[in-house]
């Protein structure tokens, strides 16, 4: 799936699975992190996705309303980060003025077209930097590349807990794993 | 003693009779020439006590012009009426206040100078600051001398003063307007030539060999801190904590403080001190000299600068450690500052003339290198890696900095990348890549950097392309950028937050496996003809 080009030029990117699904008592609801490795600073950024075996990528699927306000008070789209200065610590400051969100803080509500409602979480702790608004004026976007164009959303954790974000969260073989066992069941 | 007139000798009988020494007293009665403050000590205060005893031969005839009749009073051998005077002015007399300034055997500490016009003009400490600047083994062609005074004399200069003035006033003779001579100007008529004769340089303000001396008074250091309380905005809390009577907050203070505040706290004229002043460091520093150049980098595994994450080296080496190693050794610097006009990642060559680059050298001790040696010095460098290599290298002005910098914002670059395609591509899909020209991108923050850099979108433009088909997933692309644009993110999109990018020209996932420099386009440092 990945070419070569995932082992090159700066796109170190390790996939991690969370299956909020299972707390949140949603059937296949899963998510996959994936997170920035910088061999120079263990920031590890993180990108918001769905995994594979979300409803929303399975054929049939038709989006009908991406929404970012999630309450009457709040909307992903209206987060403070964005600053002019070039410098390292003022950058700091500016991101503190980002929502700050928790595993289970939601980053949107997806309708589809069977009248389906989903709610996207964040699944790691750490401070909200945007959301993609490309999905907002392409829905298609999510389905066709979930795991580029069509992220969710980007979150930056916590420089102390950046390494502390792969536990809980599923390896590609774990996750891999825990899919042929939902299959073998099923059946 | 030519340079004193009338007009000077209640100035000399008071100063004189209160501990000042014969130079200060000489800047108190604003004599300008630089060689008179050159005699030595001795012979001044000779010259002094004679100017004082032949006035008083001349009273008569003097004190007939002045109606005064204290005037005829005023003698040297008078003791108590000179205390009387001062009381009556209202300062507090001292008990070392004595008048036995004629006849003493040894020098008494000047209570204005403390000891600076005194034992440190005198050719002993001469000799322990050469002493120091020759060990220290610096290349100079003339020197600055720089000194550092204690806050406290520019207390006891205005205590002085307001002696003189209250004389003056008691004697109802007129105090001239005249520019009293600045302590550290007459110090620096004294040891300039001395130090010059021993050095064997001459002294110059523009120099960039600074020699310098911290004087430090401890034993009269709370001397300023009457001023907190009379004028306390002066003086802010130190963040260092170093202390808060700075010289500059001092002599703020001075300024403000009214005369009547100032005679309350602070005898006028000072008191005699029991010490010299202290001669804390004496320190040596060359001005920066800058080297520039222009290199090439060969590795894809080598960082501009140290890689470096809580303590631990996590990749060997640097451009900058490979080309300043060889500089620290050559200049002897104490430290160094590597600056380039722009950077390249760590997988990143940069070929063709190379990247523009300039390094300050801290504090050299060589400063001086021919065309030559500056030849030399960088056949040494290229010899010694073959991760990079320099050219151009020579000596340029602090100035001249600012020309790289402005290039690393303007100029334009040219790369060339490498790069692959999911799906198969013709020769005919990318040729139309090299018809476009002015192509407009908008590049939000790459998620690369987005744990250094603030969130942002910059547009940036993609002059020209010229594509080289490889094969079904592999074509070269040459391309000519707008300086600060962002290259493997503008071949992958960097999930869509580029745009457009290659996989979107091509309707394809595309991504970048190598990535060269070709060309930085800045034409400094000037090529040097090898």
């Amino acid at each position: 799936r990945a070419g070569p080009g995932r082992a090159g030029a700066g796109r170190a990117l390790t996939p991690l699975c969370a299956l909020l699904a299972d707390v949140k008592g949603r059937p296949c609801e899963d998510f996959c992190v994936l997170q920035h490795s910088n061999r120079r600073v263990p920031a590890g950024i993180c990108v918001i996705t769905l995994a594979e075996a979300h409803p929303l990528l399975q054929s049939g699927k038709t989006i009908k309303n991406i929404n970012y306000q999630i309450s009457a008070n709040c909307s992903r789209l209206q987060n403070k980060v964005s600053g002019k200065s070039k410098r390292t610590w003022l950058f700091i400051f500016q991101m503190q003025g980002a929502q700050f969100l928790t595993e289970l803080a939601p980053l949107c509500r997806i309708s589809s077209s069977d009248g389906e409602e989903y709610t996207i979480y964040s699944c790691i702790r750490g401070r909200l930097i945007e959301v993609n608004e490309n999905i907002l004026s392409n829905p298609a976007l999510l389905q066709e590349k979930p795991s580029t164009e069509g992220y969710i959303a980007v979150v930056l954790p916590k420089f102390e807990e950046s390494k502390s974000i792969t536990q809980g969260l599923l390896t590609q073989k774990e996750y891999e794993e825990v899919l042929l066992k939902r299959r073998s069941s099923a059946s | 003693m030519n340079s004193l007139t009338e007009k000077d000798r209640p100035i000399v009988q008071l100063l004189l009779s209160t501990g000042t020494c014969p130079r200060c007293i000489l800047r108190f009665c604003c004599v300008g020439s630089q060689m008179l403050y050159r005699h030595p000590h001795k012979d001044l205060m000779k010259d002094l006590q004679e100017f004082l005893k032949s006035s008083q031969e001349k009273e008569d005839t003097v004190c007939l012009d002045v109606a005064d009749p204290p005037c005829k009073r005023l003698r040297l051998e008078h003791g108590e009426e000179g205390a009387d005077d001062l009381n009556h002015n209202g300062a507090i007399p001292s008990a070392d206040n004595g008048n036995s300034a004629t006849e003493s055997s040894a020098v008494k500490v000047c209570n204005v100078c403390l000891g600076i016009l005194q034992e440190f003009c005198e050719a002993d400490f001469v000799k322990k600051v050469c002493q120091k600047v020759n060990s220290a083994d610096y290349q100079f062609t003339s020197f600055v001398f720089s000194v550092s005074l204690p806050p406290q004399l520019s207390v006891r200069e205005r205590a002085a003063w307001l002696g003189m003035k209250q004389q003056m006033r008691n004697l109802g003779l007129p105090l001239a307007k005249d520019d009293i001579v600045q302590l550290k100007e007459a110090y620096k008529w004294i040891i300039h030539p001395q130090l010059s004769e021993e050095l064997g340089v001459p002294a110059d303000g523009k120099s960039l060999f600074e020699v310098s001396v911290v004087f430090a008074h401890p034993e009269t250091d709370e001397e300023c801190h009457f001023l907190a309380a009379a004028c306390p905005d002066c003086f802010k809390p130190a963040k260092n904590k170093q202390s808060v009577f700075t010289r500059m907050a001092v002599i703020k203070a001075l300024e403000k403080i009214k005369e009547e505040d100032f005679l309350k706290h602070f005898p006028c004229p000072p008191s005699s001190p029991k010490n010299l002043c202290d001669a804390l460091e004496i320190q040596c520093n060359n001005g920066a000299v800058f080297v520039a150049g222009r290199y090439n980098k060969y590795s894809r595994n080598l960082p501009q600068t140290p890689w470096i994450i809580d303590g631990e080296r996590k990749l060997e080496s640097s451009v900058e450690e490979l080309i300043s190693e060889h500089l620290m050794a050559e200049f002897k610097a104490d430290s160094f500052n590597f600056s380039s006009s722009g950077r390249e990642d760590v997988d990143v060559r940069t070929l063709g003339n190379g990247r523009p680059f300039a390094i300050e050298l801290v504090n050299p001790r060589r400063i001086r290198f021919t065309a030559e040696e500056m030849r030399r010095l960088q056949q040494a460098i290229n010899d010694s890696s073959d991760k990079i290599q320099v050219r151009d290298l020579q000596l340029v002005t602090r100035s001249a900095i600012g020309r790289m910098k402005e290039g690393e914002e303007e100029k334009t670059k040219t790369y060339s990348a490498l790069i692959w395609t999911d799906k198969a591509i013709q020769r005919e899909d990318i040729a139309f890549l090299d018809d476009i020209k002015e192509l407009r991108l908008e590049q939000k923050t790459p998620l690369r950097v987005l744990h250094r850099r603030p969130l942002a979108v910059r547009c940036r433009l993609i002059h020209t392309m010229r594509s080289e088909y490889i094969d079904q997933h592999h074509f070269r692309l040459h391309l000519k950028t707008q300086a600060g644009t962002y290259i493997k993110e503008f071949v992958h999109g960097d999930f869509g937050r580029t745009k457009p990018n290659i996989g979107s020209l091509l309707n394809r996932t595309a991504d970048i496996l190598e990535l060269d420099v070709e060309s930085v386009d800045v034409d400094w440092p000037p090529t040097l003809a090898d």
